[in-house]
């Protein structure tokens, strides 16, 4: 059984890759978006650009992650397809980990081609393995809050107005704006209650390689936050067809 | 109920449902029905809209879950070992649900995938329920490019793939136009005669007669017949099954005409 479902994660991610990650609302929110974000910090401040790359690569994960859920769920639940898919000899649950390992992938490629770009293009000398160790559970916890979002509506402009709404108060909150540590005592409460910040505090650790324990505390908040999301997006798919 | 030897994958019953029920808020779609479908037979379930054909067909095949009730599907209850009877079954849904961005041959490779056919056979199954359904030619082009009937085929080809025992049909020539529905009803009479078990959901009466082997007449939830379309019409003295159907559901042939006006 678990070789069943093990199969139909990684083909349910496959599909999903082929399928989805050139639709018009993956490429705005998922790579144009990010895009002009970073390229309008950059002619704001060229100068101090190297200091909101982890904040840019945090959010290009956030945005991609969740713009991708957004498709490879809605459009499906819209057009019946992901009915399809639980016809198959799979469990609920493996159908969902295909749609987030999907969405996760698309944030990887484009993490990936933010950071390569930043350190070829500004000369930064990061710690490799910690960027990995943060980058893979942001992208898991990033799409599974998209998963948890998007299985609770229909269609792919609802879930996209709807995760606008955590998008944003993480990016205040995240540090990027403002440091966590100068914030007023409630927000940095908040603050560390989002998984944005451990992505940002990570990714700026493994910019700086001060702290290795820092960096591991953050991968294993950010699974933490993986764990959190999924069972109730699995919950609430099998709610749906009850 | 029959005996256990009688019912599942080797026996002859194939599905046996018991009290099946389903209730959608204060709604009750399925009402405590109670069928048996035999191993190799067509057997159709009849009704208007709203009669509960598509919320049986989704209990039994775990889209959606009994508020009472029981039922086997290939000897497998549907409550605790479905994913067993998924293995076993093929289900068409009303709506041609593939891929519009795959092409004929990507959609009926990823289900394969999806169903666990062995690599080495995947290519050549799907190539073969291609030519079987005259898309062979098409193979290359995307699903949003056929035309409704083309898209039915493919997706009757598509729930093949792992060479199921038991296929469920749920309005498969619904909205299509005289030629293609006859097309895919000569299909439906072939995939009978390879021995294939067929339990099909239609309005249309005259399909139900060319095709189905016993019918269970299904309104507002409750089975008020089963039976052979040739009792069913010696029962009610009918010379047609839309006749006969009429007579013993007590709707009105206006009403009948509406339903099939809307699923067109």
């Amino acid at each position: 059984m678990w070789r069943d479902n093990l199969r139909g994660i990684y083909y349910i991610a496959l599909k999903d890759m082929r399928t989805y990650y050139l639709k018009p609302p993956s490429i705005s929110w998922g790579i144009i978006f990010p895009t002009a974000w970073i390229l309008a910090f950059y002619l704001r401040n060229p100068v101090g650009f190297e200091e909101l790359v982890p904040g840019l690569i945090a959010m290009t994960i956030l945005f991609s992650t969740t713009a991708a859920e957004a498709v490879v769920i809605n459009f499906e639940l819209r057009l019946g397809s992901l009915e399809r898919l639980l016809l198959a000899p799979i469990s609920l649950s493996s159908v969902l980990l295909g749609k987030v390992f999907g969405g996760a992938v698309f944030g990887l490629i484009m993490a990936a081609v933010v950071t390569i770009g930043s350190i070829v293009g500004l000369g930064l000398s990061p710690n490799v393995p910690y960027l990995i160790l943060v980058i893979i559970p942001s992208s898991l916890a990033f799409s599974s809050l998209g998963a948890l979002l998007c299985v609770s509506v229909r269609e792919v402009f609802e879930a996209q107005t709807l995760l606008n709404l955590p998008r944003f108060i993480m990016i205040f909150l995240c540090g990027v704006v403002r440091p966590v540590s100068a914030m007023p005592t409630i927000l940095q409460y908040l603050a560390y209650t989002m998984p944005l910040t451990y992505t940002v505090d990570g990714l700026q650790h493994s910019f700086s390689t001060t702290s290795s324990t820092m960096v591991f505390i953050d991968t294993l908040v950010l699974t933490g936050f993986f764990i959190i999301f999924i069972f109730p997006a699995i919950k609430l798919l099998s709610k749906k067809f009850e | 109920m029959r005996e256990a030897w009688d019912v599942g994958m080797g026996g002859k019953v194939v599905i046996q449902a018991l009290n099946l029920t389903k209730l959608y808020g204060e709604v009750l779609a399925v009402d405590h029905i109670s069928f048996e479908v035999e191993r190799g037979e067509v057997f159709g379930f009849l009704g208007p809209n709203g009669a509960g054909k598509t919320t049986t067909i989704r209990m039994l095949t775990g889209l959606s879950k009994p508020t009472e009730g029981e039922a086997s599907v290939l000897g497998f209850d549907i409550s605790s070992e479905i994913v067993e009877a998924k293995r076993r079954i093929g289900v068409v849904p009303e709506i041609s649900n593939l891929y519009d961005e795959l092409s004929a041959i990507d959609n009926l490779l990823f289900m394969a995938q999806l169903y666990g056919v062995p690599r080495s056979e995947r290519r050549r199954r799907a190539e073969e329920l291609l030519k079987i359904f005259g898309l062979y030619e098409r193979r290359d082009s995307f699903f949003r490019t056929f035309s409704r009937g083309m898209k039915r085929a493919l997706t009757i080809a598509a729930a093949l793939i792992h060479n199921p025992e038991l296929l469920f049909l749920d309005e498969p020539t619904a909205g299509l136009d005289i030629v293609a529905a006859r097309s895919l009803r000569n299909l439906i009479s072939n995939l009978r005669q390879q021995g294939i078990t067929i339990f099909l959901t239609t309005h249309y009466l005259e399909e139900a007669d060319l095709l189905c082997d016993r019918v269970a007449i299904l309104v507002k939830g409750k089975i008020l017949k089963i039976d052979s379309p040739k009792a069913l019409k010696e029962l009610t003295n009918s010379c047609s099954l839309e006749d006969a159907f009429i007579k013993i559901t007590g709707l009105s042939p206006t009403i009948m005409a509406i339903e099939k006006e809307r699923k067109v």
